[in-house]
């Protein structure tokens, strides 16, 4: 399947990464190779398999439905590039 | 007398509770060696008040008897194990100056087992790359270069490029490095050292910078068999805030070295022979398997019927698994924001991951995002999961008739910084022998097996059975006794 500019544009939006028209550009025939290079897989015989969801069978362990840790707001806090009143802080989004 | 800085992980050790040397003079000897290799660009931050420290408390334990496993080693850590206070990128300029608040469950081990820490090491950004050449922070060097009298600079592999450029230049006796789909054993590989991913699970992946969660699996690089499994042995262990970990006891994998083979089948895939290989790749194998043979291993040629689909499946997996992990860059709770004037939340997000990945991680996590975009997950992201499916159970019936796996580790030796860049799909060809192994969860090690033409290290891969790391280091082990490995590259920088 061939990668359009169109098609780059929505995953980029999708992904939240601006790109500009010379990106677009370059990145349409990149994604377009690749994608047509993993189509390969589409000739393996699969009906009999179920999608693989763990390496190692591993149980999904529970434990006691118990506070483990927090009270540790400043150090949460300390990487923000804002933070405000003790809140991450982010551009208006309600007027 | 033998410089400190030619010593390994247990040379280190031994001497050290021998009294032979002190460990600050070995921290001394690594530091500067660490500082007149910075023209390798292997590390990204320096740390010589922690080795040091670490040093100085090693020689109190001696002289107070209480000397724990790695007293008096000083350790690089790759830059995607948070380590708390010391700069943590992933190699990437999103993370700069992010110091985190917590230590990784593997650096934790490490260090509570009386390593020191040498500093930070140089990595491909988020550890996507076979090269080191996608790190924020500029390209790692090898410290190797071609006999043929050029000073053309050479990739030390990736993405676990600082890593091994730092054990291959005596920079540190012994490395973290992280392997998703060969960063541990390509660049081991490409610069002469020993690598091993060990079974998934083995290792906690609590505070490593996650990749692609169903395959990061970090291991050690050092110089031989041995200073693995030491630090194998101290990376690894149960830890409940990782629920992929395994809550298995850790084996005595240095005390249960023995290099013998005898009895044990080796098997020898035939869909790993492809086309467009180098012969010296197929004749170092074919050496390879002359001396497990020599040392009393059957040889048995068997079959991976799905071997040709790992790549690709690889690189629907990683990548989807990458931009979901990836997501939680968005200039809020850590790195770089980038607010453009009179924009909003989304300009905000939308800016700073522009601004802040680079070009392999945006095609990677824009690969992702298309692969489980509505109307495409099952064609691909299912579809990919089922053939994983099917290259994990290639692996379990070819036990019935082997014990162990020898291929080689790359299909390459290393190659000029700039040649593969131009091209994804080349550079992503690099890992064709060591994404199977990932897919699988299998422990896989990389040891050298001699020079190439050129003068450049090759290395051969052995897989093993799920939880047999036992297996795949005493067969290292013979090997490496039976390859007399000793070549190292000249000082140059």
């Amino acid at each position: 399947m061939s990668v359009d500019a169109k098609t780059v544009r929505h995953i980029a939006k999708l992904a939240r990464i601006a790109v500009s028209d010379a990106e677009v550009a370059a990145l349409a025939p990149e994604l377009s190779n690749i994608i047509g290079w993993i189509e390969q897989l589409q000739e393996v015989d699969v009906s009999e398999v179920e999608p693989m969801t763990a390496v190692i069978p591993n149980i999904l362990r529970l434990r006691d439905d118990v506070v483990t840790d927090g009270g540790i707001r400043d150090e949460i806090l300390a990487n923000a590039p804002a933070a405000e009143h003790g809140f991450f802080a982010v551009p208006k989004v309600i007027e | 007398m033998t410089a400190l800085t030619d010593l390994g992980v247990a040379q280190i050790r031994d001497g050290v509770a021998a009294g032979e040397f002190s460990a600050r003079a070995v921290a001394e000897a690594y530091i500067a060696n660490v500082e007149a290799g910075r023209g390798l660009n292997a590390f990204v931050v320096e740390t010589p008040e922690l080795a040091l420290a670490a040093a100085d408390a090693a020689d109190k334990a001696r002289a107070s008897g209480e000397l724990k496993p790695l007293s008096g080693v000083p350790l690089g850590i790759k830059d995607l194990f948070c380590t708390e206070g010391v700069q943590t990128t992933a190699g990437s300029r999103i993370l700069e100056g992010y110091k985190p608040v917590y230590e990784s469950h593997v650096s934790a081990n490490l260090f509570a087992a009386g390593a020191g820490m040498l500093g930070k090491l140089n990595m491909d950004e988020f550890a996507m790359g076979s090269s080191n050449e996608t790190s924020g922070f500029g390209p790692v060097l090898s410290p190797w270069r071609r006999n043929d009298g050029g000073n053309a600079a050479l990739t030390p592999g990736g993405s676990s490029g600082g890593s091994a450029s730092a054990v291959a230049a005596r920079l540190a006796p012994g490395v973290t490095g992280t392997d998703t789909g060969g960063s541990i054993r390509q660049p081991a590989a490409f610069t002469g050292i020993t690598g091993i991913k060990p079974t998934y699970g083995r290792c906690s992946r609590w505070g490593i910078v996650a990749f692609a969660s169903s395959l990061d699996q970090a291991g050690p690089m050092a110089r031989d068999v041995r200073d693995c499994a030491i630090l194998l042995e101290a990376m690894a262990g149960f830890d409940p805030r990782d629920s992929t970990s395994l809550k298995l006891d850790v084996p005595a994998w240095e005390a249960g070295l023995a290099a013998d083979v005898r009895g044990k089948r080796i098997g020898i895939p035939k869909e790993y022979r492809i086309d467009g290989v180098p012969a010296e790749i197929d004749a170092v194998w074919q050496q390879g398997i002359e001396w497990l043979r020599d040392a009393g291993a059957e040889i048995v040629e068997v079959s991976l019927p799905h071997t040709k689909y790992a790549l690709p499946a690889y690189y629907i997996i990683a990548p989807a698994e990458a931009s979901s992990n990836l997501a939680r860059y968005d200039g809020v709770r850590y790195g770089l924001r980038v607010q453009p004037a009179q924009g909003g939340l989304d300009d905000m997000y939308e800016a700073t991951r522009a601004a802040g990945f680079g070009a392999e991680v945006k095609r990677r996590i824009m690969i992702g995002t298309y692969v489980l975009s509505a109307g495409f997950y099952d064609a691909y992201f299912n579809q990919a999961q089922k053939v994983r499916a099917l290259i994990a159970r290639d692996f379990e019936r070819v036990w019935a008739h082997c014990d162990l796996l020898l291929t080689p580790t790359a299909p390459s030796a290393a190659f000029g910084l700039g040649e593969k860049m131009a091209d994804p799909i080349a550079m992503y060809l690099n890992d064709v022998f060591a994404v199977p192994a990932s897919l699988a969860g299998l422990p896989a090690i990389s040891v050298p097996a001699g020079l190439d033409a050129q003068g450049l290290p090759l290395g051969l891969q052995i897989i093993g059975k799920a939880l047999d790391e036992q297996g795949v280091l005493n067969a290292a082990l013979a090997f490496e006794e039976r390859a007399g490995f000793t070549a190292r590259a000249e000082a140059w920088w």
